[in-house]
């Protein structure tokens, strides 16, 4: 039976990129995820001036999903066939704080639009998307833990009601005292190098790959 | 299959999904001007839940705990919707998905940081608090995906039916005016200064509102006026994250998708329940995905001039009075509508009529790119 396969994964945390569990960047003297991110940035070179305008949640899952699609395996597949599933515990909590800061009091009262629409986790989804030129299943999930079990279900359903073919799964999470992203490419192809299996179990052992 | 097989609305409008549809068959609206300086320095208009009624409402399911506006809201609407099935919430085989952009955001005012506790903030927190009021044992599913939400989390909860995870889903969702919104509307300047027009030709932007809303759906057919759940689908305009795309592309995926998946031609559509914010560039949006699918002669209302935009709850208020609509064979007319400004010659319902109604489609649209499509049939 036609199957989703991980075909590549990638992992953001304690100020260090690693690709299908190898370590590709470290900055441990960052003083911020803020201060990562933009040094990673440079190192990757993406090119793409729309980053810096991204609040720090979306930079972290866009910065993610450009690592993990160097190699462009999507562009195997039609736009539509290509979804994003991401998952998070904080949604966009520290952006909303800095935009609740912007509409405390009547006396200081500057709300910014371009500070709003980053209060929506999804708008994480749709950066990617743009990058990309994406146009499949969209859904951004929010659970206290990362739920591997969810995941692999949601994606997998979707795939095998035709909706999609390939996809970007994961969580990309920050909190004022920690961040993390995972984020996976999986598709149909058959025959790849690392083809590790669509399930719960894998997921979570992926996951749980970088300390 | 699922079937859809209870409903409720909370709304400025009423507390029962039959007294919001009577209150739209008469073409009520619960938009109002709102004179309050905690949500907004100046007034605004917006359809806002009453207070003391939500209060009065509550004091029967009050139990020790304490609950924010929002969760009352929450409890009440799956509460009224159970009590129509012999469904058990407590049951492992019963799943709950919960629908919301910001939920309980109005927590985060300074002066309001200490009345519950720090996380109460957090939206997996707020299922979790609704999982454990009805004695659920399942973590509640979160939805957070703009104003697609309502749409893709019945989409969900029916997809977990079809695969064996559950057997009975409920799908509940809600979001409420606060300063936090309503201020983030007004900088992006796309709230009208008077309640919206949807589709019409003087639209000049989007009213809020706030609601919650509960739709069940089940494995079985329990009667003979379910409505079952045919397909659906979502797709990003990969265009831009704040405005809609110009040639209706995402929304016209996934309405393509969802009529594959259905089975379905466009000449079987009876009826389109419009996302409709009365924005010009939404509305405009959707009458390019309708004419590019050739369903402009089907029969389209939007209910954002009753229910302003409800946000994450949306795509529940608009499904919960699809199926009622279906069950009564009843257009809704648009409320706010009187001549058509779009660019498409698309078919606006501006008279509440009767016709047989067995097919439908939902259609949703948000920031992000996001756009979602559902097609619900009578069983």
């Amino acid at each position: 039976m036609e199957q989703l396969t991980i075909k590549t994964y990638c992992h953001i945390k304690n100020n260090r990129i690693c690709i299908n569990g190898e370590l590709a960047f470290e900055y441990p003297e960052a003083s911020s995820m803020h201060d990562f991110l933009k040094k990673a940035f440079k190192h990757f070179k993406p090119g793409y001036a729309k980053f810096y305008k991204m609040d720090d949640i979306s930079k972290l899952g866009f910065l993610a999903s450009e690592v993990l699609l160097q190699d462009k395996p999507y562009l195997a597949y039609q736009p539509e066939d290509t979804g994003i599933v991401i998952s998070n515990s904080q949604s966009t909590l520290l952006t909303d704080a800095e935009f609740q800061a912007s509409i405390q009091d009547d006396t200081n009262f500057y709300p910014s639009p371009s500070v709003f629409v980053y209060t929506l986790p999804n708008i994480m989804i749709g950066e990617i998307s743009i990058r990309h030129g994406f146009r499949g299943e969209n859904a951004f999930y929010i659970f206290e833990n990362f739920n591997a079990n969810f995941i692999a279900d949601y994606i997998n359903q979707l795939f095998l009601s035709h909706k999609l073919k390939a996809c970007i799964g994961g969580w990309v999470d920050q909190s004022s005292e920690n961040y993390e992203a995972f984020i996976y490419w999986a598709d149909n192809k058959k025959d790849a190098p690392l083809a590790i299996e669509h399930t719960a179990k894998e997921i979570e052992r992926l996951y749980n790959l970088i300390r | 299959m699922a079937f859809f097989v209870a409903d409720n609305i909370i709304s400025p409008l009423g507390f029962k999904t039959a007294d919001n549809f009577h209150a739209l068959a008469k073409g009520y609206t619960g938009i109002d001007m709102i004179n309050d300086t905690k949500i907004y320095p100046e007034a605004f208009p917006a359809a806002m839940i009453n207070s003391n009624n939500l209060d009065d409402a509550f004091i029967e399911l009050a139990s020790k705990e304490k609950y924010t506006r929002l969760e009352k809201m929450l409890i009440l609407s799956i509460k009224d919707a159970l009590d129509k099935t012999k469904i058990d919430p407590t049951s492992a085989r019963t799943g709950i998905v919960l629908s919301t952009t910001k939920g309980n955001i109005d927590l985060m005012a300074s002066d309001r940081q200490n009345s519950f506790e720090k996380n109460r903030v957090l939206l997996w927190k707020l299922g979790e608090v609704i999982s454990h009021y009805f004695g659920n044992p399942n973590q509640t599913m979160v939805l957070s995906n703009a104003c697609i939400s309502g749409v893709l989390a019945i989409q969900a909860a029916a997809m977990l039916i079809q695969v064996g995870k559950f057997d009975h889903m409920i799908v509940t969702g809600g979001d409420i005016v606060s300063r936090f919104v309503v201020s983030g509307f007004m900088s992006f300047l796309s709230l009208s200064p008077k309640a919206c027009k949807p589709f019409d030709k003087d639209r000049d932007g989007l009213s809020l509102g706030e609601a919650a809303s509960t739709i069940i759906l089940s494995k079985d057919i329990t009667g003979k006026d379910d409505i079952k759940f045919l397909g659906g689908a979502s797709a990003n305009d990969a265009n831009h994250i704040s405005g809609p795309s110009r040639t209706g592309e995402g929304s016209y995926i996934a309405i393509k998708k969802v009529l594959e998946e259905a089975g379905i031609s466009p000449g079987q559509i009876d009826h389109i329940s419009a996302h409709g914010t009365a924005t010009p560039y939404n509305d405009e949006m959707e009458s390019i995905a309708i004419d590019r699918h050739h369903l402009n002669e089907v029969p389209v209302n939007s209910l954002k001039g009753s229910f302003g935009h409800t946000l994450g709850t949306a795509g529940l208020v608009e499904t919960a009075i699809l199926l009622e609509e279906m069950r009564q064979n009843t257009l809704l007319k648009t409320t706010g509508f009187s001549e058509l400004g779009v660019s498409r010659k698309i078919n606006v319902i501006s008279k509440t009529t009767n016709k047989e109604l067995n097919t439908c489609l939902k259609m949703a649209s948000g920031f992000g790119g996001s756009n979602a499509a559902m097609i619900i049939q009578k069983a």
